[in-house]
């Protein structure tokens, strides 16, 4: 019964963040926020659970994985759960940290099981030990100013591109590209 | 900055994302690859002049056949790895099949084929240099195919870079096709299936350094 349940929620929780998910590619930012919020405390839950020995780390690495999720989005395939995809993700992720930090045997808990990450979440946040905001003040001045202006201020691209002078092409590439630079910036640790 | 503001931040203004199965990306780094690749036969090795003479014989064609197959399933499991969570299998026995096919097809060969001559059949006249060759052809496509993995968003990194490494030994076989004078199908089972396992080895040696993001 336990189990049923269990399998139930895990399948309502599927359904509701791929819903709110595909909003979010549609360009629903409000679909979009919900995802994120709610795929933050999953992966919370998830990165705890698997960095008992390194507590510290966690909430960089979720905000890490968010990054790679928000840069990487375009490889989703609507015909595949979005658990698999998102788990794939946040493994790697892991994985990734635990080699550089190599210490692999931090890992309190196995890896492997595939539909784990949307079972459990934790709101409350610890507070990131990287400051993500330092991070994207030293980015090239296009970028930088491109995600200030549009995704700190909330001004429109065409807006953006009047005052900085820019086409409004390259406003949205210096955005693509400044948030692919901040996730290679994060894992780098610069 | 606190996790909630990055959220607010990612979803502000975001944009339409059309969902990218890298269709284009490997479409690019193959036919770039591919010439490349055939460049560099025809500088380096030039055309068979008995190649209008090949195209006769069954033979040839089961080579072709059997190389493109193996390129076809290649370019199935590199677009699989490159994208998060897809599901390798069943494509690992896809590929046993034409390999297992290929091997029961030159051992009869052998087998029917009188004892002196047998050798002769198996090591042709070029073993010594097929697969290196083959190698050689690869690198091209190999470069094209990991820039194609590099534009999506790879996780089992050595895995992929074998894959991206045998998908080039495969079309760097294929172009090789064009130079090379054996025909016998033992010959083919073992020396041009050497020569693809040598990227997919090189592959999976340099895949967590080629492909990490």
């Amino acid at each position: 019964m336990q189990r049923t349940d269990n399998k139930a929620r895990l399948t309502a929780g599927e359904n509701r963040l791929k819903d709110l998910f595909v909003l979010g590619q549609a360009g629903d930012a409000d679909a979009y926020k919900s995802f994120l919020t709610e795929l933050s405390g999953h992966l919370r839950a998830y990165l705890r659970r698997r960095l008992g020995a390194l507590p510290d780390e966690v909430e960089d690495l979720v905000q890490e994985t968010l990054l790679a999720v928000h840069n990487q989005r375009h490889t989703y395939d609507v015909d595949r759960p979005l658990t698999a995809w998102v788990q794939a993700i946040a493994k790697f992720k892991l994985v990734d940290l635990l080699r550089r930090r190599a210490c692999r045997e931090a890992l309190t808990d196995p890896l492997d099981d595939e539909v784990g990450l949307f079972a459990a979440t934790a709101t409350e946040s610890s507070d990131a030990r990287r400051d993500v905001a330092k991070l994207l003040d030293g980015l090239p001045d296009r970028q930088r100013q491109a995600i200030a202006l549009v995704k700190l201020e909330g001004r429109s691209v065409a807006e953006t591109a009047r005052m900085t002078g820019m086409s409004e092409s390259s406003v949205k590439v210096g955005i693509h590209r400044g948030l692919k630079a901040l996730a290679a910036k994060i894992r780098n640790g610069t | 900055m606190r996790t909630d503001e990055l959220v607010d931040l990612l979803a502000c203004n975001v944009e339409v994302v059309a969902p990218d199965s890298g269709a284009r990306r490997f479409a690019w780094a193959l036919g770039a690859g591919a010439l490349g690749a055939a460049l560099l036969m025809a500088a380096t090795l030039g055309v068979n002049p008995a190649l209008a003479a090949y195209v006769q014989q069954p033979t040839f064609w089961l080579k072709v056949v059997f190389v493109a197959a193996l390129a076809a399933i290649g370019l199935v499991m590199a677009r699989r790895l490159s994208r998060p969570g897809a599901r390798l299998a069943p494509m690992p026995a896809v590929l046993a099949m034409p390999v297992l096919a290929m091997w029961m097809i030159g051992a009869a060969a052998l087998l029917s084929a009188p004892a002196e001559a047998r050798a002769g059949a198996f090591f042709g006249q070029t073993w010594a240099v097929c697969p290196l060759l083959v190698a050689m052809l690869a690198a091209p496509v190999f470069a094209g195919v990991i820039w194609a993995m590099k534009g999506l968003a790879p996780t089992r990194l050595r895995l992929a870079g074998a894959a991206a490494g045998f998908l080039s030994g495969a079309v760097g076989a294929l172009v090789y096709c064009l130079h090379c004078p054996e025909l016998a199908p033992s010959f083919i089972a073992f020396w041009y299936l050497l020569g693809m396992l040598i990227p997919t080895v090189v592959g999976a040696a340099l895949g967590s350094r080629l492909l990490q993001w």
